[in-house]
Order: structure tokens, then C-alpha cells, then sequence
């Protein structure tokens, strides 16, 4: 089934997208990430421009991260001064990174910035969580399971405009959470996801914020950090296209209620070096399109730019 | 000719500024029609054909031409830089047809010499596409990257042969319009040739529009940006509360 979609101005196969939307929905209710970073290089690769692509994906991220929010809230699971804290760096992160994706945009270098975002971040983080899980698995086989230090003092405790969290129970300066903040927020506006695979492991690793919490805040600050780029991008750019954002978001969000009720019944590590081994093998297809020689270097700008 | 087993593959074409010949001009010779002057672009719109036929007052060839609306086109090279493709120089084209068709009884060589083509802006080598900027005239693979893109686009074809003609009077074509149309005003305009002169043209007036919801999302979110992104947050908001409530219940 056809159907035309007129912000990307082409005709998509609805069932496909619908497809799309559900099998990405299902990975990320397992694996409790928004799914953007599968989603947005998918839709590229099938054709959508990426300005499209990119400002769409961030309108779908708002309907994947919503119920997981609210679910985590009821259960007091989010820490909300630290997710206002975090939310402030990111509205402003995000508002520089449309600003940002504006201008690389018209001089026609936003495609290859997408891309390479994503082959950093992606490589990183996924490399990390394989090794870091792998690790934790061989640790869990044998018994003695070597524990990490709850507190360790560096340079970032010394920074000025101390501030308490007691969610998190954490006593440090608001500079670190606002930096953060911004960061993944400049992120979710140029690559279109929630950049809860950056946050998540930044609350953990940078600010020790107590694993209980760090889901339900990274959540809490998605939510409106990707409805302001959804707007920011529709004001700037008229590139969220609400009839895509509906055949994902449909298909989302029924794959992500299912894929939380089967990720219930696996491992938390085996969960991780999955997670871990998807993101790398995305990661991979973008550096491969990067890397390879294109079949043809010309291209047209098209809208926002040409594919 | 090497043209002749081309019909229907996209090859390279464009065109310069129309010289589109005013309507039912000159000789009462050649009458042609569309069997429709508007596309509409709809929810289910997956591309289309519109048929195109005539008559003719005795033997000749037929050259047909559907220009699209004239756009600023910009072509983008990618160059490697430390083993990536990075996007490099950029031209940009003014008057470029966003959409060009032709479709003929014959391969254009066949019929005529290039130069009763060429101030029409019929056929490949007859295209006028100008860079914006005078340093760039030179830069000639540019020219033929845009239409090298734009044929694969399906956006540019050409169809020697695909012109059918009927004892020798009736003649008809189809021009395919693929999902990704430019919006705008078009022109179909159908040569007659004799002996290798033309003899009679006519050029009929097409549109390519949005309607209905197409037309309105895209007007919306046009012109009343801020409100466009507002619903489409409410929605996703919505979407997602309503998937979670559903699922908690059951």
C-alpha cells in the first residue's frame, strides 16, 4: 500500500514503514532506549532525505519515550531537579543544534555530519557496552565480583554551584548535569534520536547518579528535549513530516509495549551485549557509506539536502 | 543509431530556457491533446501516465516535450578526504526544468539535423543549462552530473520510438510521471516534422498539484510553522500515553 508523504514528497510503501516502525519499537521497549539511532539511519538508507529524517525521527522519539516516562514517574524512579537540571542544558543544546543542523544544511555538509556523528558515537558507545558487558559476564561467572567505589573524588567535585540531589544522592555542581545536557542535546537535534545512549551511561559514569533513577531522568529530559527539536525544526526547516511520524509511531509504539514484556524475561547483560552488537553493526553500515566509493560523487540538494 | 534501443531508459537530458511555441500555432496540420491537464497528488499518489494523441495531416515525424517548472538546482561533488567522502565544490543552475520528457517516432538523428533542434532545446546536446555563476560555464561535469541525477530520479527520460503513429494520422504516447513530481506548471508541447523541417507545433498546458490532505499538511506546515509543530507534538504525546494506558490494562 502507497502512500504519499508530503513533507519527504515521495511515495513510501506504508506497510513497510509500518513494519519499520514496529521492529525498531520492539527493540527499544526491550532494550529501553528511545530507538532513534536505529530508526533515523533506516529511513536514510530507504530513501527519506535526511533533514526529513532527522526532524521526523525526533517528533517519533517524543511517542516512544512518553509512556516509558510516565511508567518510570509512577514508580518514582525519576530524579526530577536533576532531569529540570539536565533539561535546561538540554533545551538549550537542542536549540544550538537545530541552529547548527540550519547552517550545515545550506552549506550542504549536514549529510556527511550526520553520518559521522553517528560512526563516533555509535562506535564508542557500542564498543563500550560489549566490553563492559562481556566483563560483567565473565565477572558474574566467577564468584568473586570485584565492586566498584560508590564515590570517587575528581577534578568535577571541585567545580562551583554545588547543588543536592537527593533522588540521586548526590552533592555536586549544577555545571556538570547543565554540560551534559547540552551536549546531548546538540546530538538529538543533528542525528534525530533522544540520546539516551549517551546520557544514560554519562548519568551513570559521570555524575554516579544511582542506576534506579538514571532510565526513568534520561526518559523524564527526552521527552521534552525532542519535543522542542520537533518544533524548533518545524519552525526553521518544515521538515517534520506528520504523516511519516504517524506510521512510525504507530507501528512503535505497539512494538515498544511488547518488546518491554519479552525483554522482562532476558538478562540484564545478555540484553546489553545485544543492544551493544546492534549498535556497533549500524555503526558499521554508516562508516561503510562513508567509507565506500560512492557510485556517484555528484549529487542534487534536494529538500534540505539530496540523499 | 546507437539511440534507437533507448526507448523508455532515463538518459540524460534537459533543457535550457522554453521556447515553448505558442498554443495551436501556425498551421492547422497538427491537433493533440492530454487525456488530462492536471495530476493530482494525492494520499495514495504513487506515480502516473498521462496519454498523449493527436492527429496529423499527413506523414510526418512527431517530437513530444514535457517540461516541468524552471528551479534553481544545485549539484554537490563528494571528495575524499582522509578515506571519507566529504561533500566538496559545489554549482549551482538557474532555469533547470525540474522535470523533462520526450518521447518521438523516431531517433531524433533520424529525423532531422541538430541544428532545426537546437533553437527549440530538443534533445540532449540541444540543452541550455547555465551555472549561476559565470566562473563555473566551464565546469561541464557538473552539467552532466545534474543530468545524470536527474535521469535517475526518473525525472529527466528520453523515449526515441515511443511515439506511436496510426494510419498515418492517429498518433499517441505515454508520458510517465514518477511519485517524486515536482509540483508546478507544466507544458506538453508536440513537434511536426516533415522531410526534416518542422511543420507545425502546439504546446498544452499541464499542472502538477497537491489536493486534499497532501496539499493542506504541506500548506500547514508551511504557513503556520509553530502551530504545525505544536500538533505534531500533541500527537506523538498523545500516541504514546494512549500505548501505554492500553498496555497497562491489558
Amino acid at each position: 500500500m502507497q502512500i504519499y508523504l508530503p513533507i519527504a514528497e515521495m511515495s513510501v510503501n506504508a506497510l513497510l514503514l509500518l513494519g519499520l516502525g514496529g521492529g525498531v519499537g520492539f527493540l527499544s521497549g526491550m532494550f529501553g532506549v528511545g530507538g532513534g539511532f536505529l530508526m533515523t539511519p533506516l529511513l536514510i538508507f530507504h530513501g527519506i532525505p535526511p533533514a526529513v529524517a532527522v526532524a521526523t525521527e525526533a517528533n517519533q522519539v517524543v511517542a516512544a519515550s512518553v509512556s516509558g516516562a510516565l511508567a518510570h514517574w509512577r514508580r518514582r524512579n525519576v530524579d526530577a531537579k536533576m532531569g529540570v537540571v539536565l533539561l535546561v542544558g538540554g533545551l538549550f543544546g537542542s536549540s544550538l543544534g537545530v541552529w547548527l543542523f540550519t547552517i550545515l544544511r545550506d552549506i550542504g555538509q549536514i549529510d556527511f555530519v550526520i553520518s559521522i556523528s553517528y560512526v563516533l558515537f555509535l562506535g564508542v558507545v557500542g564498543g563500550l557496552m560489549v566490553i563492559e558487558s562481556a566483563r560483567a559476564w565473565i565477572r558474574s561467572r566467577k564468584t568473586s565480583a570485584a565492586r566498584r567505589k560508590l564515590h570517587q573524588h575528581t577534578w568535577m567535585h571541585g567545580l562551583p554551584f554545588k547543588m543536592r540531589f537527593r533522588t540521586s544522592k548526590l552533592y555536586i555542581s549544577a555545571l556538570l548535569p547543565l554540560a551534559i545536557g547540552i551536549f546531548v542535546g546538540i546530538l538529538a537535534a543533528i542525528m534525530g534520536v533522544g540520546g539516551g545512549f549517551v546520557m544514560v551511561p554519562a548519568m551513570i559514569y559521570l555524575l554516579g547518579m544511582p542506576t534506579s533513577v538514571v532510565v526513568g531522568t534520561s526518559l523524564f529530559q527526552i521527552v521534552f528535549v525532542t519535543a522542542n527539536v520537533t518544533l524548533l525544526q518545524a519552525i526553521n526547516n518544515q521538515t517534520v513530516d506528520i504523516v511519516l511520524a504517524l506510521l512510525l509511531l504507530v507501528g512503535g509504539v505497539i512494538g515498544a509495549q511488547l518488546g518491554a514484556i519479552f525483554g522482562a524475561r532476558l538478562k540484564g547483560e545478555q540484553l546489553r551485549v545485544l543492544l551493544g552488537l546492534i549498535v556497533l553493526v549500524v555503526c558499521g553500515g554508516v562508516a561503510y557509506n562513508l567509507i565506500a566509493v560512492p557510485a556517484d560523487p555528484f549529487s542534487l540538494a534536494g529538500i534540505g539536502s539530496a540523499r | 543509431m546507437r539511440r534507437t534501443a533507448q526507448a523508455m531508459a532515463a538518459v540524460i537530458f534537459s533543457v535550457g530556457a522554453n521556447s515553448s511555441p505558442a498554443a495551436s500555432q501556425g498551421s492547422d496540420a497538427l491537433i493533440a491533446d492530454l487525456s488530462s491537464r492536471e495530476i493530482a497528488i494525492t494520499t495514495g499518489f504513487a506515480g502516473t501516465a498521462l496519454l498523449l494523441f493527436g492527429t496529423v495531416d499527413g506523414a510526418g515525424d512527431i517530437v513530444v516535450v514535457v517540461r516541468g517548472p524552471k528551479r534553481r538546482e544545485i549539484v554537490r561533488r563528494k571528495q575524499r578526504v582522509a578515506g571519507v567522502w566529504v561533500t566538496g565544490q559545489s554549482v549551482a543552475f538557474d532555469d533547470v526544468p525540474a522535470f523533462y520528457f520526450l518521447a518521438s517516432t523516431r531517433p531524433l538523428n533520424d529525423i532531422a539535423a541538430a541544428a532545426v533542434f537546437a533553437p527549440k532545446r530538443i534533445g540532449a546536446n540541444n540543452l541550455r543549462i547555465v551555472p549561476v555563476s559565470r566562473a563555473d560555464v566551464g565546469r561541464t561535469g557538473f552539467r552532466r552530473a545534474l543530468l545524470r541525477n536527474k535521469a535517475r530520479n526518473g525525472l529527466y527520460s528520453e523515449n526515441q520510438g515511443a511515439v506511436k503513429v496510426k494510419g498515418g494520422r492517429l498518433f499517441r504516447t505515454r508520458v510517465f510521471f514518477p511519485s517524486n513530481v515536482p509540483t508546478g506548471n507544466y507544458a506538453a508541447e508536440v513537434y511536426l516534422l516533415r522531410n526534416g523541417v518542422i511543420i507545425g507545433d502546439q504546446s498544452t498546458p499541464l499542472v502538477v498539484r497537491k489536493v486534499g490532505l497532501e496539499a493542506n499538511i504541506f500548506q500547514f506546515a508551511h504557513q503556520h510553522s509553530i502551530l504545525y509543530g505544536i500538533i505534531a507534538i500533541v500527537i506523538a504525546l498523545g500516541a504514546g500515553w494512549l500505548a501505554g494506558v492500553v498496555f497497562r490494562k491489558a
